[in-house]
């Protein structure tokens, strides 16, 4: 087979911190793909919240032209991956859609955990590795004692790995010059059957969803008529071309090995899902590429607005939001608590947080969360199964049999003096341990299997602060198991807050049931009469705590005839309390909400 | 026409107080003088485009005292010659620090009638956290001279919610100011105010809790009440007739003319105040308008800090409506559970409901 020798499609991967975005910086700013005035730091991550949660959310792509030392200029496709456990499907995705990968090593810090889990991956997907040693810069650089771990723990031989610093720029065009020595070109297939793989899609107001595809086999260009092989959908091809950072490049066409965009007014990402395999109506492929599937939200909570005035503006901004996130749904829930709102499920916690701030900061909507589920499956004394994701719709105790609740198979890698540490946690976590696997001297995969709702709400934080940092972890769904499930409810002046239950494994109920009981005295402000807190299971309550009456809240002086700072104060009071959630007479402010929420285990 | 109060602003002050975010700075004497002539010229312009009476004069601060006798003579003089009434009620704040005979002197020659003395506490130790110059006993020799001189109407400010105050110090407090038998007492909560030192040291000292502070308030009430000093406002206690009638103008929502820097007015439905800046009004800056004063929940708001509370034959008589009913309404709660209590003809806050009154009227204005 012909290969397309100037083509080279990679991208990179690496322990967060050990300098991604930096690094595919200097690539671009080398091969003056972006002038250097136009730079913006880490111009890959474009929205806001990638730049301040240094963490990669959506898959980029970008087409570099680099005029190398043997004279000829080559064609680079950087595709840049999401950096979370949430996102791993979409990684896998993205690594499908090249030959190779640059793999970042940090000089002082070595092999981390997620360097070997993204090692393993590339090489899952049969990439050629580009190893890079990065940030020689800092006084700690050791890259030598790097490189001999990196071969004795990946087996990936550094003798020729460039050594850089993407801060300083040092050294960058090694690092192109082995993309272009190591990473295989792609094959010339241009005659068979259109097969193009979708590793992301975006909507654009104007252009609808823009599709990011790599063409695996054959053609495709204006005028032709694309088909969705997962969903059947077919579209009109209006625009192909390449992506630059700054602009799209329209082209004639997109051909076997290249990286790419196509635009046909298609409505909704849902429409272009990742993973799916685009083919021509006129001269369709027989069979999609592997590995399709479709991602399904495994976290769930009820998503309201502050101000139940915001209703409609919430609906619009989910609906929005999911035009760009085929992971994220909602559909309508009442709660007697919070008014109308959504319930919307998410890939895992991240992705829920995202969402969150997303739906904050740029529909500027205020919001208040319910505690997260994940799906329990009931099993009826009637022999019915019914699927529960949120704790409203728990049937009467008296009528269930059993309860079943998913599991993750899970690997967390870390320094063998946190294996203790770690164990514990995931003891903690009602975790099955199943095996550690020694990797290397100083790294250990603990496998564990754990129930889902276990770790969605702060397992890896508490693992980072439990390791200092070292572990990290990465999971798969696993099967449902059958668990003792509860429905916990809190009861605020004897009423039932629906939105504040929750299910939890019996064991844990009553540890559960009193810190939340106590973060819930903390954070209800003394009102002026008494508020009795109480955690009960159908009806039985298993913790109480009070919240006392308001003793003091007066303005003692008057102010020499400023009565119009008075004024204003019992206006912003007036309109504090319009803010706070009213159940009877008791008013719970967002801050009780979140507090539950982000209930720790430390 | 109903006769108005002036207000007059003295923005010097020896030293800043800890808690204290009202207007003031040290000032030189010049500065002091040329006040003075300043604040009279604006005075005696104020009365003649006015052509209003008034009834009481307050001299505030800052430390009017820190003026000196002889330019707080020439205000009260001022105000005197065709503006008070003859039974105006004129109060001038002092700081006991420093004061002698011949300043009380002075001021009752010229007319004054009311002093009020900063006291804050009369146990050493507090005086000090609160950055008072002087000890416990100067405050008792200025209160005797006054009494020397002839000032009958005398009233001492307390505070509340000092750090380390307890009941037995806040009692020793009070039997200070019962044994000088001064006939009112001003008694604050303090409220940590930003821009303040305590505000932005608030973590080093132990301040009473809420509980603690309002304890201290009811105990504090009862103790007064006792020996026949009644609360009339929620920070106020007085014999019979020593009420402040100055005071009374804010709570009453009656007019009220303020001249100096950060002084505040209520004329004719118009709210407006002076640049909290020494300069500007110096340089004769106009006042910054503050719009409208007076509508149907201000005056509920500021009369429920009256132990009298919202009198209906009052309110019909100003706004030509009764009490809403709704505000009955949202009151029965407070009333069941004794925060809120019917008068013969309106409603009122109880101690207890003083001490939350700011939720309360949120509630139910």
């Amino acid at each position: 087979m012909q290969k397309k020798d100037n083509i080279r499609n990679f991208s990179i991967i690496a322990h967060i911190d050990h300098g991604k975005s930096t690094l595919a910086d200097r690539l671009l700013e080398l091969t003056e793909t972006v002038a250097k005035r136009d730079m913006t730091e880490q111009l890959l991550d474009n929205m806001d919240l990638e730049r301040e949660r240094g963490i990669t959310i959506k898959a980029h792509a970008v087409k570099l032209d680099y005029k190398a030392k043997d004279g000829n200029t080559y064609e680079l496709n950087l595709i840049d991956t999401p950096g979370h456990v949430d996102f791993n499907y979409e990684v896998s995705r993205s690594l499908a859609a090249c030959e190779g990968a640059v793999l970042i090593i940090d000089a002082s810090q070595g092999v981390e955990a997620q360097t070997l889990a993204n090692t393993y991956l590339a090489l899952d997907h049969d990439l050629e590795l580009v190893p890079v040693i990065n940030k020689i810069d800092l006084p700690a650089a050791d890259p030598d004692r790097v490189a001999n771990e990196v071969e004795e723990v990946i087996g990936l031989s550094c003798d020729e790995a460039p050594r850089v610093s993407a801060k300083t720029g040092q050294n960058i065009e090694a690092v192109l010059e082995s993309i272009v020595d190591l990473v295989p070109p792609p094959e010339n297939r241009d005659d068979e059957p259109l097969r193009a793989l979708v590793f992301d899609s975006v909507y654009d107001s104007y252009k609808g969803v823009i599709v990011y595809v790599r063409v695996m086999d054959g053609k495709i260009k204006p005028g032709d008529t694309m088909r969705m092989m997962a969903t059947g959908a077919e579209f009109n091809v209006v625009e192909v071309g390449y992506m630059r950072p700054n602009a799209m490049e329209p082209q004639k066409e997109l051909t076997s090995g290249e990286v790419g965009y196509i635009t046909a007014s298609i409505k909704t990402v849902s429409d272009a899902r990742v993973g799916d395999t685009v083919t021509t109506a006129e001269n369709p492929a027989s069979e999609a590429l592997a590995g399709y599937r479709k991602v399904n939200p495994m976290v769930f909570c009820g998503v309201y607005p502050a101000d139940g005035a915001d209703y409609e503006n919430l609906r619009e901004a989910l609906e929005k939001l999911q035009l760009n996130d085929a992971a994220l749904s909602f559909e309508p829930e009442t709660s007697g608590a919070l008014g109308f709102g959504f319930r919307c499920g998410f890939l895992g916690l991240l992705h829920l947080e995202i969402i969150q701030e997303r739906l904050e900061r740029e529909y500027n909507l205020d919001l208040v969360t319910t505690i997260p589920s994940v799906i329990y499956k009931v099993h009826l004394t009637n022999g019915e199964i019914i699927e529960i994701d949120n704790p409203s719709h728990y049937p009467d105790p008296a009528n269930i049999d059993y309860c079943e609740e998913p599991t993750v198979d899970a690997h967390i890698y870390a320094p063998p003096e946190y294996i203790g540490a770690i164990m514990n946690l995931c003891q903690d976590r009602r975790g099955v341990y199943m095996n550690t696997t020694h990797l290397a001297s100083d790294r250990v995969d603990i496998h564990y299997i754990l129930p889902l709702n276990e770790i969605i709400y702060d397992f890896f934080d508490v693992l980072k602060s439990r390791t200092r940092g070292y572990a990290s972890f990465d999971y798969e769904m696993s099967d449902y198991q059958r668990s003792s499930i509860i429905k916990l409810d809190v009861l605020l002046n004897g009423d039932i807050i629906d939105a504040l239950s929750f299910m939890i494994h019996s064991e844990k109920a009553y540890a559960k049931a009193r810190r939340i009981a106590e973060k819930l005295k903390d954070n209800i402000p003394r009102q002026m009469f008494e508020i009795p807190i109480q955690m009960a299971i159908g009806g039985k309550v298993i913790a109480r705590e009070t919240v006392k009456a308001m003793r003091k809240d007066v303005l003692a002086k008057c102010y020499g005839g400023d009565i119009t700072r008075k004024k204003k104060l019992l206006e912003k009071q007036k309109e504090g309390k319009k803010r706070m959630r009213h159940f009877g007479t008791v008013e719970v402010p967002q801050e009780a909400f979140m507090a539950v929420l982000k209930l720790d285990d430390e | 026409m109903k006769n108005i109060g002036l207000y007059l602003h003295i923005p010097f002050c020896k030293s800043k107080c800890p808690y204290c975010d009202f207007y003031s700075f040290s000032g030189k004497d010049t500065e002091k003088d040329a006040y003075t002539q300043v604040l009279k010229e604006r005075i005696l312009s104020s009365i003649s485009t006015l052509q209003r009476k008034g009834d009481t004069l307050y001299i505030g601060g800052g430390t009017p005292s820190a003026l000196g006798a002889e330019n707080l003579q020439i205000l009260v003089e001022t105000c005197k010659s065709d503006f008070l009434t003859d039974d105006a009620e004129i109060t001038v704040e002092c700081n006991p620090h420093g004061l002698n005979e011949d300043f009380f002197k002075t001021l009752y020659n010229c007319g004054v009638n009311r002093i009020s003395l900063g006291l804050q506490s009369a146990v050493d130790s507090e005086r000090r956290t609160l950055g008072r110059l002087s000890a416990r006993n100067q405050v008792e020799i200025a209160v005797k001279t006054a009494q020397k001189i002839g000032f009958e109407n005398i009233t001492l400010d307390v505070m509340l919610g000092i750090p380390n105050q307890t009941e037995k110090s806040l009692n020793e407090t009070l039997n200070f100011c019962l044994s000088l038998g001064v006939p009112h007492i001003s008694a604050y909560m303090l409220k940590l105010e930003e821009n303040t030192f305590f505000y932005k040291n608030k973590h080093k000292y132990n301040f009473p809790d809420d509980d603690l502070t309002a304890d201290l308030y009811l105990q504090m009430c009862e103790t007064l009440e006792s020996k026949g000093i009644i609360q009339y406002e929620i920070s106020n206690f007085a014999k019979a007739g020593f009420e402040s009638r100055h005071n009374l103008k804010y709570w009453h929502c009656e007019e009220y003319l303020g001249l100096g820097p950060s002084a505040h007015s209520f004329l004719d439905g118009k709210r407006f105040y002076y640049d909290r800046d020494f300069e500007s009004f110096m340089n004769g800056n106009s006042p910054i308008q503050d719009g409208m004063g007076g509508d149907f929940t201000e005056y509920a708001m500021l009369n429920l800090r009256l132990v009298e509370g919202l009198n209906e034959e009052k309110v019909f008589e100003r706004f030509g409506h009764n009490i809403p009913q709704e505000i009955y309404d949202k009151s029965q709660i407070f009333i069941d559970n004794g925060y809120m209590t019917k008068t013969e003809n309106g409603i009122a806050l109880t101690r207890k409901g003083f001490l939350i009154s700011n939720s309360i009227l949120a509630e139910i204005l």
